[in-house]
């Protein structure tokens, strides 16, 4: 479904994409795991088309994306820091989306209930605490029933009870044969929703697999333990 | 597809343009501009003088409150930006909506505080050319702001460059033209002039007004040279091409730039 080819991006000196390849298909739950500044939220930024590549290029459903903006359509995304104007309420920046996306009959407002957000309707973006604004940001990326989910550190900043609502969300979304693209650093929710793992590092992929090869390769059942064996292994071979 | 298109920059449009109006600062503007053009009339007997007073208001405050407050918007707006581009829809649909959202507030701005009192005082030619003047400059400086805004990810050195545009075209520019003429000042530079200002929206637009106006006689031979040249109907349209080039260049060279800027 996407297809990322030969994508490399710099930031001055720093390359936050190195020649990164790789394909997510429909019906998967990826996860893109690294360490800070690996290039995670750069690569999901370019599949968005919020950062252009120097070179290399990416499709979706074969079409590249650089001069297709309608296949944004069909994903909902949720940033990492979900930055919203100063001076909209919730109901407000809710409404503009709908008005934006102009898809009246197929609405999916499970989570602004669970969230209870209605009762919120009328505070203004300024006034959120950071957990709220997430819960606004998750809202938001499944409000439109998208084919494709990303979802950049879905679950910081949001207290146990939230984050336990949304990773059901996910699961569902996920049996329903959507895409799911995730980043995360606590590794242990992860466990039971991915499917594939994407490993980067300083900007390069360093493996696409699936969890079970993964679990196989090094020997661990937890996948945090898995992830942290495949990190030493790393520093060892610099 | 094409009617989606203008369906969602409309649906943008509206949505700066409601956002600009709750903030007060472009009230505060339009009543600025009425209480100054009201007191101008007022104090001059003659209200053609008092035009040329409210040229000089005119010709200072519009750029620089256009210009800055759009570069302050469009920083202040990142959030709003990053979120629309994450949706579908076309970066230059974006980028122009605001640019449109910004235009038309501040020109109804323009047109209610210096049109009605201009509209009482000189109903006439001068004062339909100084109110279409008005809302040109507004627009030009939105624009260039635009360029500026797009260019600087910092917010102090865009709103730095922003002001120090300004600074150039109403102060900087003018003294380099008398630099020059005193260092020509053996050869004939009467046409040359023409050229010159073409290169300065504001020093365009007053000598569009001056040219109106009586005082155009004192300006000697260049003031002959230049009522022979702009006061004719190819002039007029030499200008007017000019004004919107100055509008279409920057916005079109910012959105060019805008659609491969990194979010």
């Amino acid at each position: 479904m996407i297809i990322a080819s030969n994508v490399t991006k710099k930031f001055g000196k720093l390359k936050a994409l190195d020649n990164v390849s790789t394909f997510c298909n429909k019906g998967e739950c990826i996860a893109l795991i690294g360490p800070n500044g690996s290039g995670k939220t750069t690569l999901i930024k370019s599949i968005l088309g919020m950062v252009v590549p120097d070179s290399g290029f990416i499709t979706f459903k074969d079409k590249n994306i650089l001069h297709h903006w309608q296949y944004r359509d069909e994903i909902g995304y949720m940033p990492q820091i979900g930055r919203y104007p100063d001076n909209m309420t919730i109901g407000q920046v809710l409404s503009m989306m709908k008005d934006i996306r102009n898809k009246k009959n197929t609405l999916d407002e499970d989570l602004i209930h669970s969230f209870s957000l209605h009762q919120l309707l009328n505070k203004r973006m300024s006034t959120l605490s950071g957990g709220t604004r997430q819960k606004v940001s998750a809202a938001l990326a499944f409000l439109f029933d998208p084919t494709v989910l990303i979802l950049d550190e879905p679950t910081a900043g949001l207290d146990p009870i939230a984050s336990e609502i949304l990773k059901e969300k996910i699961i569902a979304e996920k049996e329903k044969g959507k895409l799911v693209l995730i980043t995360s650093h606590i590794l242990s929710e992860l466990d039971d929703l991915v499917s594939r793992i994407i490993y980067m590092q300083d900007g390069k992929l360093v493996f696409h697999k699936s969890i079970e090869a993964v679990r196989e390769d090094t020997g661990e059942v937890k996948l945090s333990k898995a992830i942290a064996r495949v990190m030493s292994n790393q520093s060892m071979v610099e | 597809m094409v009617k989606l298109k203008i369906q969602k920059m409309i649906k943008i449009v509206k949505y700066v343009i409601t956002d600009i109006l709750r903030n007060k600062i472009v009230l505060v503007y339009t009543l600025f501009l009425m209480a100054s053009a009201f007191s101008v009339f007022g104090l001059e007997d003659n209200s053609s003088k008092g035009l040329l007073s409210l040229l000089n208001i005119i010709l200072i405050v519009v750029p620089l409150v256009s210009i800055i407050f759009s570069a302050i918007y469009v920083y202040n707006s990142a959030e709003f930006i990053e979120l629309l581009v994450s949706q579908p829809l076309k970066r230059k649909s974006i980028w122009l909506s605001i640019f449109a959202g910004l235009a038309t507030s501040l020109s109804i701005a323009f047109l209610i505080g210096a049109g009605i009192p201009i509209l009482i005082y000189q109903a006439n030619g001068i004062g339909f050319t100084m109110l279409a003047v008005g809302i040109l400059l507004s627009v030009i400086f939105v624009s260039i702001a635009m360029l500026a805004t797009v260019k600087t990810r910092d917010k102090a050195k865009g709103i730095g460059a922003a002001i120090m545009l300004w600074l150039y075209f109403s102060l900087l520019f003018d003294g380099f033209v008398l630099f020059l003429l005193f260092q020509f000042t053996d050869y004939p530079m009467e046409k040359p002039m023409i050229a010159v200002s073409a290169l300065n929206p504001i020093d365009l637009s007053r000598i569009l007004i001056l040219l109106q106006l009586d005082v155009s006689a004192m300006m000697g031979y260049t003031g002959a040279v230049f009522k022979d040249f702009f006061g004719t109907y190819v002039g007029i349209l030499f200008s007017l091409t000019i004004l919107t080039l100055w509008i279409a260049i920057p916005v079109w060279y910012a959105t060019r730039k805008f659609n491969t800027k990194d979010l």
